[in-house]
């Protein structure tokens, strides 16, 4: 009790007198690693959207299915080519003014001129039809246009949001928090907004809070600090769990641990050389040792719940098989030399291989995958750089291998993503590099005009199975998040496609 | 002492233009595309593409040539203009006071709390010896062998999760300094109490000292007439020092406790090649460093007038 009292007081004396007051009692603490440079939804609008201060036309489920927001329905006419969206009616932005079709219009061509998940849509115009109604024409049919305006760079905000070059100068969205406080790139306070059309929030105030550090993070989640605690470092995870105040929810994520290979590179050009590279691996080590979940271990690249995209009669390869790996090998052409090496017309079998530290675990699976293969004679070399070097090595060609974390789920239906990633022989930044397989990438592409579902999915799976098979890149894991969350709060649960966190849904528990 | 001051003001000026030619043409020789560079800080990992490079060069004109990058920051500068991140589009300056005025508040809070620790420790090590000086000699070499990131950690896990007396990191309030600035704290005094102990040992062991206290001064008396101004000087020009170094090389502090201070916002402008924050911020460091030791001079003349006039 003393202590507690002692702890207020010193609390209250050292608290700069502020006035009106989120206070630890009112205020859900979120803590993330993700920093936000800037308030421009085309760049950090997934810090506001998962702050609920944004909101977009379409929302997407658990599952991935699309749900109205902003927007109550959507018509599909002209074979695919016109989308009339229904707005909802009486929806107020957090500075009073009405939502309209002029209102959406304007931000959703805005977006088109931006970075976004816009980019690559065949859009032709976006225009209002009266006061309720938006209307987009595209000039062909692109099926996950509905996810597309799901993704926060498709947010809606206010007029007085922009200034008059149209550069955000406010963030005033729809949603059932608005801000209160915003210190780029750290720090974020929302209040709740009692005009908000859906649910709305029964906590008072929420902040997040950046913190770059996983040890910091975790901390914070001891401490009490953090309400909820994103990215928790899987190594502190069974520490976590022990403590009778928190509860750590683990969760999966269409995110992939992948290695992107360059199919030009005559190391990389034939089947055997990939599947063996494949074979060679220790999936399952790298999970449980790397990644603590043994779980994650994965051969495919997407997971089992995209059903269309995870190809369902595969036999999961997850621990190396190197008798068979060395024997495709050898048909390839290599033999081991006296040093260990595979060796051919006097070359050893050498790979670069970059990847980038901005998260954490792919530096640590880089050198369990440099050491897995040279088991096998490979000898690979690691880079550690920027996440940009990625795309710019597919453009200029000199990417051989690469380490890559890709998020599926940025875009609710993955089939957008696969187009870029795979759609053509010269791939993606972030998918195949000069894979060529014409049937196959005519196919991809053909699925967005694709609307009959049972030939959506047999489509789909024929696709999944030449990936699968054929290994433009190679999957090495799934991606599992770990959540902590006080018990002073209840109600909390996590969007696997990380678009929101249902802070509105929260209820403090005493 | 006019003079001193002019001389400085020139230094400040040719400082200002050697930093920041120095700098813009240190990161042109970085290897990377900028382009790609800044639209991954711009846009994050999951959506950094060749498109949003290619919009990020367009947008930026980074393709115009190296030499009319330079003349316009020139120019930008000689109207006190320092232009706008390449990531956050915000005008640099804005962006620099509020990263520097944490820098600052959190490197005056750790000097001051480290002169604290250090003087007294320093003194007493030196005026009684024995066993107190080497246990602080050796306490003095294990936190400076320890990398600041841990005592960080130990700091937190004492006074955040034992104790649950401060919050564990962020910013905004008092309660928020005190671990960062402590932690600071701890590591500068580890080096400056021992720059305290053999400046004081130097002059307890002069002649000076020695004939003050023979003369019948008592020890107080011998201390603060005698030792004081003499120990003050180094000591001094030593904090001064260690002052510029914490505001920049905080880094791993500032990152630890999630602080917006300058150091850490440097760093992520390196990574992510936004050139007009990292020349801002070199070039604001470059005068504070001016400006710090013109002060530590000024100081250090008052403490020792024996060197005639300021010049």
């Amino acid at each position: 009790m003393l202590k507690k009292i002692a702890l207020l007081g010193l609390a209250s004396s050292l608290t700069l007198p502020a006035l009106a007051e989120p206070t630890t009692q009112n205020t859900v603490a979120v803590r993330a690693a993700f920093e936000f440079s800037s308030i421009d939804p085309s760049r950090a609008g997934f810090v506001f959207t998962r702050m609920q201060i944004l909101e977009t036309l379409v929302d997407v489920d658990e599952k991935g299915n699309l749900t109205p927001a902003l927007a109550t329905s959507w018509q599909i006419s002209n074979a695919g080519t016109q989308w009339d969206f229904t707005l909802r009616e009486g929806v107020k932005f957090h500075d009073g003014t009405e939502l309209d079709a002029d209102v959406v219009a304007a931000n959703l061509n805005l977006a088109l001129s931006k970075p976004g998940a816009l980019q690559g849509v065949p859009v032709t115009a976006i225009e209002a039809i009266g006061k309720q109604q938006v209307r987009i024409t595209l000039s062909q049919p692109f099926q996950p246009l509905g996810a597309v305006l799901a993704h926060y760079s498709a947010s809606i905000m206010a007029p007085a949001a922009f200034d008059e070059q149209n550069n955000v100068q406010a963030l005033i969205g729809t949603g059932p928090f608005s801000v209160y406080e915003i210190a780029a790139p750290h720090r974020l306070v929302v209040e709740k907004f009692d005009g908000y059309w859906g649910k709305k929030a029964q906590v008072e105030y929420a902040n997040y809070l950046t913190g770059h550090r996983a040890e910091a993070r975790v901390l914070q989640a001891r401490s009490g600090q953090g309400d909820i605690v994103f990215g928790l470092d899987p190594a502190a995870v069974p520490m976590l769990k022990r403590l009778p105040n928190l509860n750590v929810i683990h969760s999966d994520l269409p995110r992939t641990l992948a290695l992107k290979l360059n199919l030009a590179h005559p190391n990389l050009d034939t089947i055997e050389e990939r599947q063996a590279l494949s074979l060679a691996m220790n999936r399952q080590g790298i999970a449980t040792a790397v990644l603590r979940s043994a779980d994650a271990a994965t051969d495919q690249l997407l997971p089992e719940y995209m059903g269309d995209w995870h190809v369902a009669d595969g036999t999961p390869q997850l621990t190396p098989d190197l008798a068979k790996a060395a024997a495709l090998m050898q048909q390839a052409g290599w033999q081991k030399n006296a040093d260990g090496w595979l060796e051919q017309n006097g070359e050893i079998f050498e790979l670069d291989l970059i990847t980038y530290a901005d998260r954490p675990e792919l530096t640590t699976v880089a050198t369990a995958i440099q050491d897995q293969w040279k088991q096998l004679g490979v000898k690979l070399n690691v880079n550690v750089t920027n996440s940009s070097a990625i795309p710019a090595g597919h453009q200029d060609g000199s990417l051989e291998v690469a380490l890559i974390a890709r998020n599926y789920g940025s875009i609710a239906d993955p089939l957008g993503v696969l187009v870029k990633d795979f759609g053509s022989e010269k791939g993606g930044d972030w998918g195949s590099m000069n894979w060529n397989n014409p049937s196959i990438q005519t196919t991809l592409n053909n699925l967005v005009a694709e609307t009959d579902q049972e030939r959506y999915h047999q489509q789909a799976q024929q696709v999944a199975k030449a990936i699968y098979t054929e290994m433009p890149m190679i999957a090495v894991a799934s991606y599992v998040q770990q959540t902590a969350v006080n018990k002073r709060v209840d109600g909390f649960r996590f969007d696997p496609y990380e678009r929101s966190y249902f802070l509105n849904e929260l209820v403090w528990t005493k | 002492m006019k003079q001193l001051l002019a001389k400085r003001f020139l230094q400040l000026i040719a400082v200002s233009w050697g930093v920041g030619t120095l700098t813009f043409l240190l990161m042109r020789a970085l290897p990377g595309d900028m382009a790609y560079r800044i639209a991954a800080s711009r846009y994050g990992m999951d959506a950094v593409d060749s498109r949003a490079a290619e919009l990020v060069r367009a947008e930026l004109g980074l393709d115009g040539s190296a030499w009319s990058a330079y003349w316009q920051w020139f120019v930008d500068l000689l109207s006190w203009n320092l232009g706008n991140s390449l990531v956050s589009g915000q005008p640099v300056a804005q962006e620099l006071f509020h990263m520097l005025g944490h820098s600052l508040l959190l490197a005056v809070v750790g000097i001051l709390l480290a002169a604290l620790i250090a003087i007294p420790l320093g003194l007493a090590s030196a005026y009684y010896g024995g066993w107190l000086d080497r246990t602080l000699l050796a306490l003095s070499t294990a936190l400076r062998a320890v990398p600041v990131f841990v005592i960080g950690l130990l700091a937190i896990i004492l006074f955040a999760l034992e104790l649950s007396l401060l919050p564990v990191a962020g910013f905004g309030t008092l309660a928020h300094l005190v671990l960062p600035a402590l932690t600071l704290a701890l590591s500068l005094a580890a080096v400056s109490n021992r720059v305290v102990h053999t400046e004081a040992r130097r002059v307890f062991n002069a002649p000076f000292f020695e004939f003050a206290r023979t003369k019948g001064l008592r020890p107080w008396f011998a201390f603060r007439h005698h030792g004081m101004r003499n120990i003050a000087v180094p000591v001094v020009a030593f904090f001064g020092i260690q002052l510029i170094t914490v505001v920049e090389g905080v880094v791993m502090i500032e990152s630890l406790f999630s602080w917006p201070g300058i150091g850490h916002g440097l760093a992520h402008a390196i990574f992510a090649r936004d050139i007009p924050v990292i020349q801002g911020a070199a070039l604001m460091m470059g005068m504070l460093f001016v400006v710090l030791n013109t002060l530590v001079d000024v100081v250090c003349h008052y403490l020792d007038p024996r060197g005639g006039k300021l010049a």
